[in-house]
């Protein structure tokens, strides 16, 4: 694994700046993307801890990032459609973080070339809370929000 | 070993649109059962989709994620009869890997 960043450090050249912000961001040097789960930052219990684990700046708020087929009222917290997509250039990941759950980081998304910046999923939520889309673009953060209300919660015990 | 995902994959002009159903619990590790002991996190924490062997999304995932997680993403190229390959893997180490045919 090292020596294919070492290979990518010889290479030079634009794209090796952006490859090594991309590597250095979200995981760490050298892993592939799906390798390794990111324990840390999925332990976060807020933004800024979890922009912290990530290696991320202070997000900008954007109207890019836009949620679609997301109610605003839930009626079930363990199961809510979250649909983002993202109109920032050159968007390379889009991560989803709902502020009021234990844990606020709750999927992390990387859209290689030729992948629309569109996903859907759908979460769980343990109450009416604050939904954030986290998109990275061109080694850039930018943030979106939309409050989801929680009639009946979804962590329940 | 986890029953097999649902995956369907139809391509519209020059983008293809994929959809998976996954077949897992989900456990996020917050809960307690009935003698009162937390119930250990068991969820997927990685997904990997390609075509043609390139890989065209990966995730990863938190326990956050619903029972049963859904997904649906699209990439440009595709052609009927392609083949889309979906991969998770959970906290247990448990893997599955499931194929479907561009229609």
């Amino acid at each position: 694994m090292d020596s294919k960043r070492r290979d990518m450090l010889k290479t030079g050249g634009g794209l090796t700046l952006l490859s090594l912000v991309a590597a250095a961001g979200w995981l760490k040097p050298g892993d592939g993307w799906a390798a390794e789960w990111n324990k840390a930052a999925f332990d976060t219990k807020s933004m800024d801890e979890t922009l912290k684990t990530i290696g991320a700046t202070t997000p900008a708020q954007s109207k890019d990032i836009t949620f679609f087929s997301t109610p605003d009222i839930a009626e079930n917290g363990a199961v809510v459609p979250i649909g983002i997509t993202s109109a920032i250039p050159k968007t390379e990941s889009i991560a989803i973080l709902v502020e009021k759950n234990p844990n606020m980081l709750t999927a992390v998304f990387d859209i290689p070339p030729g992948t629309e910046p569109a996903i859907s999923t759908r979460v769980k939520m343990g109450q009416s809370s604050n939904v954030y889309a986290l998109v990275k673009a061109d080694g850039k953060y930018y943030v979106a929000s939309k409050e989801i209300k929680v009639t009946l919660g979804g962590c329940g015990g | 070993m986890a029953d097999p995902m649902k995956i369907r994959a139809n391509v519209v002009g020059d983008t293809t649109e994929v959809k998976v159903l996954m077949s897992h619990e989900m456990e996020t590790g917050q809960r307690k059962d009935a003698q009162g002991k937390t119930i250990p996190a068991w969820h997927i924490q990685t997904v990997n989709a390609t075509w043609n062997g390139k890989t065209v999304l990966s995730a990863q995932w938190g326990p956050a994620v619903a029972k049963n997680p859904f997904l649906s993403f699209k990439f440009k190229g595709g052609a009927k009869g392609d083949k889309v390959q979906i991969t998770w893997t959970d906290t247990r180490g448990d893997t599955r890997t499931d194929e479907a045919t561009i229609g």
